[in-house]
């Protein structure tokens, strides 16, 4: 089917003007998918094989401090190019979601990293972060969803962020010799959250056994990601209902594979997707038929986002949806005609105050989402009198920064709204006062922030 | 009881910081080293963003037409001028000045633009440009700009006036963009009309605007701006920085201020926009000293003046023809220039706008030719392209 452009571009991208080359029909959406990840290649991002060299090279510096005075400098140095790694990671995934033809990629990417939430600690994990996402989630987008369980569960920024670094089997060597026991913040998450879902039947059993399986999963700078059997809790573990034994991390992988083809991890999922693009009350049919690709393919991914774009509640006309801060903030560079290339080039004080910190404003503190959870999704805890207040003081403030000519309201309006301008939105802009109280009233609209 | 907005207003004053930058400003400097080429005549041009009712800022109350038009904007309490011309009472501290021979107006001018009135078209027109110190793609074309190839050695430059940083001083090109005052401000009446308007059919961010809008019009919080420095300090601290300027090299200075599209309830909106332009010009004048105020000329014109009639709703529309008001030293004030057409019927433009019957660019030209002896012909052609000047109307001292 051949969906209008400004659906595809609201619902399943970062808004209008679509980039050259931008999919138009479904079998092209799903065929961009399958194809090469060109933004990752365009606007690189530091993966985890690279922090991990920097963290060891860190480590190293600070056991030199003691009688070498050129440690400092070298710690100082190796800080400085991990926080800037950081920082420009944050300006790349920016890039990518204003550059790319395959907005659905991004938007997919973004679901995902939410997903399987690893919050920022720290300079060193902050990197991580962005890591994980280059590592766990961006090249299992469109495959079985057991191997992005699997690649996102192994990760050391997840580890990290759900305590399984602190869990230790109770009588595993480790355990026994350091008096050390079980975290369940991660067996618990990866039922809860992960795969099953809240309203799915396991039993504080099921993450007991769970949390005893995980305890061998680790990582180390140097080796990667590992099973410590020291740490693994010792003899056969039973999670709903069937026993898994073994040696090493096969029993993990398979738990982990096991949940992904769920029937209550397809359903927990059918439904989250669609509750993310199409509605906080979606169609039961688009879920149930998301749902039953899930199952039918083993939870291949590409099926699932096939079944969702093949159903008509896809393209519904309403859009229902809030433009999250970070979304708003893309759709607007975006709409004003930036490039990728212009916010890598944007100097520092301002993609400051006009990124970072209006993310915070607008209650999406970058990188650190309230909880395991993620981002609210409910349409009303975006639009907000504070929201809106800091959207529209968005909205008039930083476009004439941005740009070196602002838009003529209207041109920017049909620009960025393509047919969802309202005619209301329409009159209103011609009558602002100025060009810039003109384009923020365009990008405070309605239709601006919904998609 | 702690209710919504109690709760919002505790929660940091989101109010405060409220929704937008309206009066979003950039200021445009320019001068020579030691004011040598130019002379020491100062010129400031504000351009009143919006459409200012010329007819409410200088009512012609000897036009017995005026009341019928308007029942509910002609007030009582205006300041009479001349006998025939009132002065909105949001001017009165102004009114010094205009004893002193320092205030004057022009009144029935325009800019040649016609027909459409749309802001945008309108204010192109008035547009002073930035200064040469900005990125090459970022330079706009303007008079101020186009004055450069008339006088040797005339730099210019520009401040934004955005952001949430100190006010710093200008001390080079790097800097120069760094400079912002005060931002924390609510929306222009217009601003705050047309939202409503956007948001009217979506309940979700109706009700979310609804609540932004009370929050930011709550009178303690006002209050508490003012104290604060919000409204009033940025205009004091524009003032400031100009005045700054113009008593070092500096000879021409422009920026905007906003505020002027009354479409509704002008007669509680229009006040305060005046009131701001007051206090420009009176701390213009304190701060500029009793020397370099007798040297200076301050212009404030806009895009287009309003409609003769008052509208449904107790504001106007879009016109055509309306005020400008003139103030400084270096002028020859106590006055109202300009040829009145008269508001019957047969005398207004389309019959519903004052006739224009000067070019607002006119004045300015001559107060350019007056302060610093530039050529006519370079004024009609480079700098204001395709203007008339006309014979002069002796403005300047």
């Amino acid at each position: 089917m051949t969906p209008s452009a400004s659906l595809v571009a609201f619902r399943y991208g970062y808004g209008l003007p679509l980039a050259a080359g931008a999919p138009a029909h479904v079998v092209d959406m799903l065929a961009a998918l399958a194809g090469p990840d060109q933004m990752a290649i365009r606007f690189p991002i530091v993966t985890q094989s690279w922090l991990s060299g920097r963290a060891q090279a860190l480590t190293g510096a600070k056991k030199r401090m003691k009688f070498d005075p050129a440690a400092q400098a070298e710690f100082d140095a190796i800080t400085a190019e991990v926080k800037a790694a950081t920082d420009a990671a944050l300006r790349a995934t920016l890039a990518r979601a204003i550059d790319t033809a395959d907005g659905f990629r991004e938007r997919l990417v973004a679901f995902w990293a939410d997903h399987f939430t690893v919050a920022a600690f720290g300079q060193e994990n902050g990197a991580s972060s962005y890591t994980f996402v280059e590592d766990a989630i961006r090249p299992h987008l469109n495959g079985p969803f057991a191997d992005l369980l699997i690649a996102a569960t192994r990760h050391p920024a997840m580890l990290a962020f759900l305590d399984q670094t602190r869990s230790v089997g109770p009588t595993s060597a480790s355990g026994l010799k350091k008096g050390l026991g079980l975290n369940e913040n991660f067996a618990r998450e990866l039922l809860e959250l992960h795969t099953l879902g809240i309203s799915a039947a396991y039993s504080q059993t099921d993450v007991r056994q769970l949390a005893e399986l995980l305890t061998g999963l680790a990582y180390d700078d140097r080796r990667g990601a590992y099973f410590d059997a020291r740490r693994a809790e010792p003899g056969a573990e039973t999670v709903l209902g069937k026993t898994y034994a073994g040696r090493g991390e096969a029993p993990v992988l398979q738990v982990l594979t096991d949940l992904a083809h769920h029937p209550e991890t397809a359903r927990h999922m059918a439904r989250k997707l669609a509750v993310h693009f199409l509605s906080d009350t979606p169609d039961p049919a688009a879920v149930d038929a998301m749902a039953q690709a899930w199952i039918d393919s083993g939870g291949d991914l590409s099926k699932v986002y096939s079944a969702l774009l093949s159903h008509p509640a896809a393209w519904a006309e309403t859009l229902a949806k809030a433009r999250q801060p970070f979304d708003f903030i893309t759709a607007a560079f975006k709409a004003l005609g930036l490039t990728g290339a212009d916010v890598l080039a944007m100097p520092e004080k301002l993609f400051k105050a006009c990124v970072i910190q209006a993310l915070h404003d607008m209650g999406q503190r970058w990188k650190a989402p309230p909880g395991p959870d993620g981002w609210p999704e409910d349409i009303a805890t975006w639009i907000t009198p504070q929201g809106m207040t800091r959207r529209i003081d968005w909205a008039m403030r930083w476009p004439a920064q941005l740009t070196p000519k602002l838009p003529h309201p209207t041109s920017l309006a049909q620009r960025a709204l393509g047919d969802r301008a309202s005619p209301t939105l329409l009159w209103a802009a011609e009558r602002a006062e100025n060009l810039a109280e003109g384009v923020g009233i365009v990008l405070a609209a309605p239709e601006f922030n919904r998609r | 009881m702690l209710n919504r907005r109690g709760l919002l207003r505790g929660l940091g004053a989101i109010g405060c910081s409220a929704a937008a930058h309206p009066f979003l400003t950039s200021i445009t400097l320019a001068g020579t080293a030691g004011g040598r080429s130019l002379g020491e005549g100062r010129l400031v041009v504000i351009i009143l963003r919006g459409g200012l009712d010329g007819l409410d800022m200088v009512q012609p109350t000897g036009d017995a037409a005026l009341a019928l038009l308007r029942p509910s904007l002609v007030q009582a309490e205006r300041i009479d001028l001349d006998g025939f011309f009132g002065m909105h009472a949001g001017l009165s501290g102004l009114h010094p000045l205009w004893q002193a021979g320092e205030m004057a107006f022009v009144h029935a001018t325009s800019t040649p633009y016609r027909d459409k009135r749309s802001h945008f078209a309108g204010q192109d027109l008035l547009e002073a440009g930035t200064g040469g110190d900005v990125p090459i793609d970022q330079v706009r074309d303007g008079w101020l700009n186009r004055l450069l190839q008339v006088v040797p050695g005339l730099v210019t430059e520009t401040a934004f006036a955005v952001g949430h940083q100190e006010m710093r001083i200008l001390r080079g090109p790097a800097e120069v963009r760094q400079w912002s005052p005060e931002t924390q401000m609510d929306l222009s009446p217009q601003a705050r009309l047309l939202l409503e308007q956007v948001y009217h059919d979506d309940p979700l961010f109706q009700a979310a605007i609804v609540e932004a809008l009370a929050l930011s019009e709550d009178d303690t919080m006002m209050a508490g701006r003012q104290n604060g420095g919000g409204k009033s300090g940025e205009v004091d601290r524009i003032a400031d920085f100009v005045a700054d300027r113009l008593r070092q090299e500096t000879r021409i200075a422009a920026f905007s201020l906003g505020g002027w599209d009354t479409h509704k309830r002008q007669g509680k909106t229009l006040g305060g926009a005046l009131s701001r332009l007051e206090r420009v010009i009176l701390r213009l004048r304190g701060q500029l000293g009793t020397d370099v105020w007798g040297k200076t000329t301050v212009l404030a014109m806009t895009e287009f003046g309003r409609t003769v009639a008052e509208n449904g709703s107790g504001g106007t529309d879009h016109g055509t023809a309306g005020a400008m008001l003139v103030a400084g030293g270096a002028i020859r004030g106590g006055k109202v220039y300009g040829q009145w057409p008269g508001l019957a019927e047969a005398d207004l433009f389309g019959r519903r706008d004052l006739m224009p019957t000067s070019d607002v660019r006119g004045w300015a030209a001559h107060a350019m030719r007056g302060l610093y002896g530039l050529d006519v012909g370079l004024l009609e052609t480079s700098v204001f392209p395709g203007l008339q000047m006309g014979d002069n109307p002796g403005l300047i001292l």
